[in-house]
């Protein structure tokens, strides 16, 4: 019929008008008095009587309570998470870097029949300000030794900064994304729950028994 | 000098405290005032800077307010939150702008008429607050109660297209003279049925003061005159260069259309007016189809002006986030060929109507309400009918165009060649 889209096209927008905002907002939301007190963990009488302050600011409209950002759990963060126990120096990752950002100098190390032969790693550099977080780096990884991290907020103040060393990445916590890693996600872990302590955990096989293990470096050799 | 100002009750007040024991206050009881008698003189040019500065710095704070709703409502609009960061709810967001946009570096280009380029916002932020000098905001309320209080809005509103023109050709670019060009095409488009819309309201008030068409308005004249709102919000959308009309400032096609080579204060002089034009628009329609200040008794009438003045801003505000902007042929058809009819065809309905209720009592607004609105159902459908809304069909290829893809026939000897063709 003649002219009604025009109405229609009114009711579109006051229609999306009445609907709740979907922004995320961070690194804190607004609340009010209700919101204040339910942060607080009491009822808004309770929390206008014990906090009057504090209630006042919420009813004023000043009143914030940080948020924590939902993300998911392939999040490509500025950093990496890294196990030096499952790394084996064979610079696969600095060879598929496309930037070439990833510097690593190893030399011969430790020979073990029980853990099994590696390099040991001197240095590895990771120029996170010139980093496009592309994943190829993880991807070309072996042994599941580097991750994607989770964290985002790593802004520095000079650039040099911005590279992450062997020691820093060691100290780091140990929250690795599960971005092309699909054995977190089988295994339920969580980068924003948890922390993995182990290094056994970030493997795409099955953890060997020290059975198996002893049968294959020690009686078959 | 006349005593007729002290009807006002703004200035009454404040003139009576000023001048004490006058004649034309000690009726009023007012007993004694800052100056001795017989210095009336200087008491009524001090109450007018007071009702001025007053006016003047509302306008002003109402802009502010209206900036950071206007954002809010927008952000609402899009399924977002608006800005919400800088003080109680965002409120001082537009204060900060404004702070911001004063403390920026005022640049003017090396071409550009240096007088007319700073001039042109002077020109066209004055205008825009003289409009509010003969809007009633209360009752009492006004600056002045001018007995060609419309015709004054009329002439006024008009002069922001000077400023315009004016900014445009000052600074020597082609963009800006573009959206000047389209600015006066739609004023002497929008300005006649914008004009004529008002004719019915001015018709069954019997007068063109402000005051007394308020009075006249024993029901809301919106309910009287659907067709005469109808064209004069469409036109006043028009005039004051929003959206859907918002030619000017194609973003698209004249990135800031006259506003390009502005800077500083001198660009945020051009915002202030196109805001203050959207409050003096939406009071304006509040006074005439509204009934102003007329309200139920307990709630004071400022507030019932300020009520009905913020429903109009959320139409408008409404209509600027759902419809998108028009070709330049399809406004000045629209107003030419649509709204010029409707307004003709009110006036000649409306003209009929007081010819047999001349003074009409409140049943007799009543019957006309009743008779005027299937004539403004009727006569929208008829004129969109004549504009011609059908809608887009695909095209039907003739028996003569060619079958595509073509590739059959022989490509003329410097086809292909660039800028070759048409020697």
């Amino acid at each position: 019929m003649i002219g009604m889209g025009l109405p229609r096209g009114f009711v579109v927008t006051l229609k999306n008008f009445l609907r709740p905002h979907s922004t995320e907002q961070y690194p804190d939301r607004h609340v009010g008095l209700f919101g204040a007190a339910k942060e607080a963990g009491m009822n808004p009488v309770q929390f206008l009587v014990k906090r009057p302050g504090d209630s006042l600011k919420a009813i004023a409209g000043l009143a914030t309570v940080p948020v924590k950002v939902k993300q998911s759990a392939r999040f490509r963060g500025n950093e990496f998470t890294y196990f030096e126990e499952r790394c084996t120096a064979c610079a696969s990752c600095a060879k598929y870097c496309p930037l070439g950002i990833i510097e690593i100098v190893s030399v011969p190390g430790k020979i073990d029949a029980q853990e099994g032969e590696s390099y040991k790693l001197e240095v590895f550099d990771i120029d996170i300000g010139r980093c496009m977080f592309c994943g190829l780096c993880v991807e070309a990884c072996p042994y599941d030794a580097l991750h994607m991290g989770t964290s985002f907020e790593r802004s520095k103040y000079v650039r040099d900064d911005l590279v992450i060393t062997k020691d820093e990445l060691w100290d780091a916590e140990k929250r690795p994304s599960a971005f092309y890693r699909p054995q977190f996600e089988e295994n339920g872990f969580d980068p924003f729950a948890e922390e993995m302590e182990d290094f056994h955990d970030a493997g795409r096989h099955e953890r060997k028994t020290y059975d198996e293990m002893k049968k294959k470096w020690v009686d078959e050799r | 000098m006349s005593a007729a100002f002290l009807d006002n009750s703004l200035w009454r007040n404040i003139y009576c405290v000023i001048a004490g024991e006058s004649t034309e206050c000690a009726a009023r009881d007012y007993s004694s005032g800052l100056l001795p008698g017989g210095m009336e003189w200087l008491a009524f040019l001090l109450s007018a800077l007071v009702v001025a500065a007053i006016f003047a710095n509302a306008i002003l704070g109402g802009v502010i307010v209206l900036i950071w709703g206007e954002r809010r409502l927008f952000g609402r609009f899009q399924n977002r939150t608006g800005p919400n960061r800088w003080g109680p709810w965002g409120t001082l967001t537009s204060v900060a702008d404004a702070i911001k946009t004063m403390f920026k570096e005022d640049l003017v280009p090396a071409e550009a008429d240096r007088i007319l380029f700073n001039l042109a916002p002077v020109m066209i932020a004055a205008p825009a607050l003289i409009v509010f000098s003969v809007i009633p905001v209360g009752v009492g309320t006004y600056v002045a109660d001018l007995n060609v209080g419309v015709l004054f809005i009329m002439a006024v509103t008009s002069l922001t297209t000077l400023s315009v023109l004016t900014a445009a050709w000052s600074s020597a670019n082609r963009i800006a003279i573009l959206s000047a060009l389209r600015s006066v095409a739609l004023l002497v488009s929008y300005e006649i049925p914008m004009a004529l819309a008002l004719v019915g309201v001015i018709m069954l008030a019997g007068s063109m003061s402000l005051g007394s068409i308020i009075e006249a308005q024993a029901i809301p004249f919106i309910l009287v005159q659907p067709l005469g709102f109808f064209v004069f919000f469409l036109a006043a959308m028009a005039e004051m260069a929003r959206a859907p009309f918002d030619l000017t400032e194609a973003e698209s096609e004249l990135a800031a259309g006259y506003l390009n080579d502005y800077a500083s204060m001198k660009f945020g002089l051009f915002f202030l007016a196109e805001f203050i034009a959207e409050l003096s628009t939406s009071a304006i329609i509040t006074t005439l189809f509204l009934s102003g200040w007329k309200g139920w008794d307990p709630i004071p009438s400022h507030l019932w002006f300020a009520v009905k003045l913020i429903l109009v801003l959320f139409v408008i505000i409404w209509f600027r986030m759902t419809l998108p902007r028009l070709r330049v042929d399809q406004v000045l058809k629209f107003a030419w060929k649509g709204l010029f009819e409707l307004t003709m065809i009110n006036i000649i309905v409306t003209a009929v109507l007081i010819a047999i209720w001349p003074e009409p009592s409140t049943t007799e607004l009543w019957i006309m309400a009743a008779i005027n609105w299937p004539v403004a159902i009727i006569s929208i459908w008829a004129v969109s009918k004549l504009l011609g809304t059908s809608s887009y069909e695909n095209p039907t290829p003739s028996a003569s165009a060619p079958i595509y893809p073509v590739g059959t026939e022989t490509l003329p000897a410097n086809a292909g060649v660039h800028g070759g063709g048409d020697k």
